[in-house]
């Protein structure tokens, strides 16, 4: 009984502050909740027995990735959107595009409800028992195993990933 | 709680990012929207992995954190680059390639 009200805690505070980071204008207070968001997050993973990505989770989304993107909102000193000026001209509100809109996104979740229901339900964790399916033992023997060639691969697309971003973001004037 | 409390859970933040992907006009909004829906097919990879007794699933729930920060540093560096040019991250106003 525990786990059903953590579950519903955890839940509650993911999609909450989710829906309140896509609401906020400031993009300082978006960030902020992300981090909310992925901590709720982190929280559900450990109650599904992933200590590990739970951790992974926290250090590299909260900590890294967020940090990364307030350092730039910062760095931009990017401005507030004026709601009533963002409610008047988005082209999503134009008469026809509006409604072909809705329409599309009432497909969405009807699909979405369909396949949800499609599923047939698993009731409880099957295999090894609690903390053990998911222990970094576990986790690392089939990573450094079966998957150590993506593994690899993954490293060289972060590499590629953090050289393209230095010349991106490289100042023209640094040629010279 | 059963496997499908935790997909439900998964849909309506997948959901959640779509639609600020869609409406958002700040550039870093939309890319926060882009971490939402990533973070929603995390959990759909751990739930299933757990629900399968198969470490598989968790295993590219890691891939997807190591991808995801790849897409974060270029995204980022692109955005930097774009104030640098234009002035602005406001979607809307970045038009360079309209005729």
């Amino acid at each position: 009984m525990p786990e059903t009200i953590a579950f519903y805690v955890f839940s509650a505070i993911a999609i909450g502050a989710s829906a309140l980071v896509i609401g906020q204008r400031n993009p300082m207070h978006s960030v902020l909740l992300l981090i909310a968001s992925f901590g709720a997050l982190a929280g559900l993973y450990i109650q599904l027995d992933a200590p590990f990505v739970a951790v992974a989770q926290i250090i590299i989304y909260a900590g890294a990735i967020m940090v990364l993107f307030l350092f730039v909102v910062m760095l931009l000193n990017a401005p507030q959107e004026d709601a009533a000026e963002w409610d008047r001209t988005h082209p999503l509100r134009q008469g026809v595009l509006a409604r072909f809109g809705s329409l599309l996104a009432l497909l969405l979740v009807v699909e979405l409800v369909w396949a949800l229901l499609g599923t047939s339900d698993v009731d409880r964790p099957v295999g090894e028992q609690a903390g053990a399916a998911g222990s970094v033992r576990a986790l690392g023997k089939v990573l450094f195993t079966e998957y150590v060639f993506p593994f690899e691969a993954t490293s060289v697309l972060i590499l590629v990933a953090m050289v393209g971003a230095v010349v991106l973001a490289r100042r023209e004037s640094d040629e010279s | 709680m059963g496997l499908q409390a935790y997909l439900t859970l998964a849909a309506v933040v997948f959901c959640i990012g779509l639609f600020g992907v869609m409406t958002r006009r700040n550039t870093i909004g939309i890319l926060l929207g882009i971490e939402l829906m990533l973070n929603s097919v995390n959990i759909n990879l751990v739930a299933f992995a757990r629900y399968s007794g198969d470490v598989t699933g968790m295993v590219f729930t890691l891939f997807t954190i190591c991808i995801t920060v790849a897409e974060a540093a270029v995204g980022l560096a692109l955005v930097i680059l774009l104030f640098r040019v234009r002035r602005t991250v406001t979607a809307d106003h970045l038009d360079l390639l309209k005729g």
